[in-house]
């Protein structure tokens, strides 16, 4: 059966950490980390990476536009 | 499973910063909803394929450095003079997409006169408002939108209208003159929201461009500093309260 996988590549410098796209995502893939980047702020991770559906709820919902999404088609 | 691994590569790409943004980082506090608005005007204009036709306007409030993070040319008013400025770079400049970026202090206080007339003369600009229900730059005071009951800088016990008077909702008085073609409130807290205020601001440019007259976009945003809030806890807040008050919805056109 086919299957549709995504995945997200968080710029985790410019991520400030504001937490709006983690309620946004549908498969509840996100969470705020417990490590900081250079700017000391608990930046977004795919906690959950296998629910990733690739829908970009959150890249839409950054207000930053740190978040890219791929998105791939498996038969 | 290795062969269920999503390749990094440009055919399956879905989403990334729009190529109109700069690389600069924003200056405005995690979460705030202005980060999430300069993002689908970047987009919008991307799309519309109108990047060497637009003129933005920004004003005196967190978004006075708007000019920072689009590749497009910028002029930046005077606090609550934007639709008079951008009256002037539109009626010289008939060709360009013109459009004022501008929160509630700026458009709705001290702007007022300049907003009321650039939309009753029907200029055709386009206006995007962001009304985050309170003065972010400056510290948190009370606006004239500031919600009754809401506790600010300058309304400690929260707005009494027997001192402060009451909020009122600009867009509707707008959507009352004959100028405005197309008024809509819309929001950024949602995925679905974000969605419906791209093609709001969509519509409004293209209205500009095609001399429909003034279009008036108001995005009822969060300000979470200002709210003394997490920006999550402000979003579920804006729903609660502010959209009450505010409804999401086209107005007019
Ligand atoms: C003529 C003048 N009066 C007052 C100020 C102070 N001032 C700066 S920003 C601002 C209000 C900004 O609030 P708003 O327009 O709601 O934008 P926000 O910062 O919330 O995005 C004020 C009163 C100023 N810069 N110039
Ligand atoms: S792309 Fe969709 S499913 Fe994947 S993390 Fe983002 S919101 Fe969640
Ligand atoms: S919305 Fe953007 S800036 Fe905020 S935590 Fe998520 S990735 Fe980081
Ligand atoms: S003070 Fe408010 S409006 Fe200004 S950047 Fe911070 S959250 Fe945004």
């Amino acid at each position: 059966m086919a299957k549709i996988k995504g995945t997200i590549i968080v710029d985790i410098e410019r991520c400030k950490g504001c937490g709006v796209c983690v309620p946004s995502c549908p498969a509840n893939v996100l969470a705020l980390s417990h490590h900081v980047n250079g700017k000391g702020y608990n930046y977004s991770y795919m906690a959950n990476p296998d629910a990733c559906i690739g829908c970009a709820s959150c890249a839409i919902m950054c207000p930053d536009s740190v978040i890219t999404v791929y998105r791939q088609k498996f038969e | 499973m290795a062969e269920l691994e999503v390749q990094i590569k440009e055919e399956n790409l879905v989403y990334r910063k729009s190529p109109l943004l700069t690389d600069k980082i924003m200056h405005y506090c995690p979460g705030c909803s202005h980060g999430t608005v300069h993002k689908l005007v970047a987009e919008v204009i991307d799309e519309l394929g109108i990047q060497e036709k637009t003129i933005g306007v920004s004003p005196v409030g967190c978004s006075v450095f708007a000019y920072n993070y689009l590749h497009i040319d910028w002029s930046q008013a005077a606090h609550g003079r934007a639709c008079a400025v951008a009256t002037g770079i539109k009626r010289t400049n008939p060709d360009k997409m013109v459009f004022t970026y501008q929160g509630d202090g700026d458009l709705a206080a001290i702007g007022t006169a300049e907003t009321i007339h650039a939309c009753n003369r029907g200029e055709n600009i386009a206006v995007i408002f962001i009304n985050n229900a309170i003065y972010g730059m400056t510290g948190g005071q009370m606006a004239p939108t500031t919600l009754i009951g809401m506790k600010t800088a300058t309304s400690p016990y929260g707005r009494d209208p027997k001192i402060h008077g009451f909020p009122y909702k600009i867009a509707d008085i707008v959507s009352q003159l004959s100028g405005t073609c197309y008024v809509t409130r819309q929001s950024v807290h949602t995925p679905a929201a974000v969605r419906k205020t791209k093609a709001a601001i969509k519509k409004a440019f293209e209205n500009a461009m095609a001399g429909k007259g003034l279009s008036f976009v108001e995005v009822v945003s969060t300000c979470n500093s200002g709210w003394k809030m997490s920006p999550v806890d402000a979003n579920k807040w804006m729903e609660e309260n502010l959209v009450p008050f505010y409804p999401l919805g086209d107005i007019k056109g």
